[in-house]
């Protein structure tokens, strides 16, 4: 019986030193994704955008991937936008980041859904982002989930975790930041419909104002 | 190896098991180690709390009475007695029966497997077999001897 307390205190001692090493070995969210960069450099680009280029009016959205009106709009106005005015071809939809600096991993979401626009799943994994929307609620470093998410949005997940350690889009996100602080954009999600700021007064838009105002453009063009 | 002995390792496992994914559901360890499972789905999913605490604390009461009971009935004065052991095979039979319905909702209704869940699972049974197989096993100590 003596034997047997030995071996369990032994098992106890091995079993402390695997959870001490699983607890200190976990990567962080690394910092070239998570902060702004010191230099911001524009490199052309304005956002992804889904819809007709022939489309006559654009909607440009400002979005911060942890905020949870975003994540709302996203995920019940979003899918009649689609269906009624982008699919239809009136409209264009601009996607531009806007990360709020209080979010602690807003930049970071943008910045995996820039890496996954990279291999041409931006849209992809913006759903995964929105649809799943309680790793923003969690606090936790959602490092895992994104690549889990990155995974189920058809990415390369080597060339994600490359482009995300090098924080390859950390300039592009933080130059379509300041291009909303310009256009006055104070919070998220904030919309421009052919350049014009959409506004609802306290509520969120809804599908219902999108084409309201689509097809009073559409009149007055005709 | 006695039955007890072999739930009390199991369960000392088991817990260290369940208590690291507690500690990662307060936020400490960052990361989980999951090497290309589902394992931050599964955690970061509503069904990772019951009644507002983290599901892996459940695990660490549970498994934290299997290895009390079991540790207790080794002691010379329950060595011989059924007790423990039925106390074993109840806690394991709700311990098998709850680690089966999270791997249900793992596989049909969150659709991602959680490796560290997974061996819990797997430890919680393996303890219910033990403990089911020791209950209806004949008393292997000798019965009392009655003097005519």
């Amino acid at each position: 019986m003596k034997r047997f307390y030995v071996m369990l205190g032994v098992l106890t001692l091995a079993l402390v030193a695997m959870l001490v090493y699983l607890l200190q070995t976990n990567p962080s969210a690394p910092r070239a994704a998570t902060e702004a960069p010191t230099t911001v450099l524009d490199d052309g680009f304005r956002g992804y955008t889904v819809g007709s280029d022939n489309a006559p009016i654009e909607v440009t959205e400002y979005s911060d991937f942890e905020c949870p009106y975003c994540a709302n709009f996203a995920t019940v106005q979003m899918p009649t936008i689609r269906q009624q005015l982008i699919v239809t071809g009136k409209v264009r939809w601009r996607y531009r980041d806007f990360p709020i600096p209080s979010h602690r991993y807003g930049r970071y979401a943008a910045h995996a859904a820039q890496c996954a626009g990279e291999q041409g799943k931006f849209w992809e994994m913006h759903d995964q982002l929105f649809f799943n929307h309680s790793w923003a609620q969690t606090g936790k470093n959602p490092t895992g989930l994104f690549r889990e998410f990155a995974k189920a949005a058809g990415v390369d997940v080597a060339r994600y975790d490359a482009c995300m350690a090098a924080g390859r889009f950390a300039s592009r996100i933080e130059f379509s930041r300041q291009e909303g602080l310009q256009r006055n954009v104070n919070g998220t999600p904030t919309f421009f419909v052919n350049g014009t700021e959409l506004r609802t007064g306290p509520r969120l838009p809804a599908s219902d104002d999108f084409k309201r105002l689509v097809d009073s453009l559409a009149a007055r063009r005709k | 190896m006695r039955p007890r002995q072999t739930i009390a390792v199991l369960a000392l496992i088991g817990w260290f098991v369940a208590l690291y994914l507690g500690l990662h559901a307060l936020g400490i360890g960052g990361e989980l180690k999951c090497g290309t499972g589902g394992c931050d789905t599964v955690q970061t999913s509503r069904w990772a709390e019951l009644l507002g605490v983290p599901v892996a604390f459940y695990g660490v009461a549970g498994y934290a009475a299997i290895l009390a009971v079991a540790l207790v009935g080794l002691q010379p004065v329950w060595l011989g007695r059924r007790g423990p052991t039925l106390l074993l095979a109840a806690l394991a039979t709700g311990g098998v029966l709850f680690s089966g319905w999270l791997t249900y909702l793992e596989l049909f209704v969150i659709n991602a497997i959680c490796r560290w869940c997974v061996t819990s699972a797997v430890i919680m049974a393996l303890i219910w077999i033990t403990a089911t197989f020791a209950a209806f096993r004949r008393p292997s100590f000798p019965a009392p001897r009655t003097d005519p």
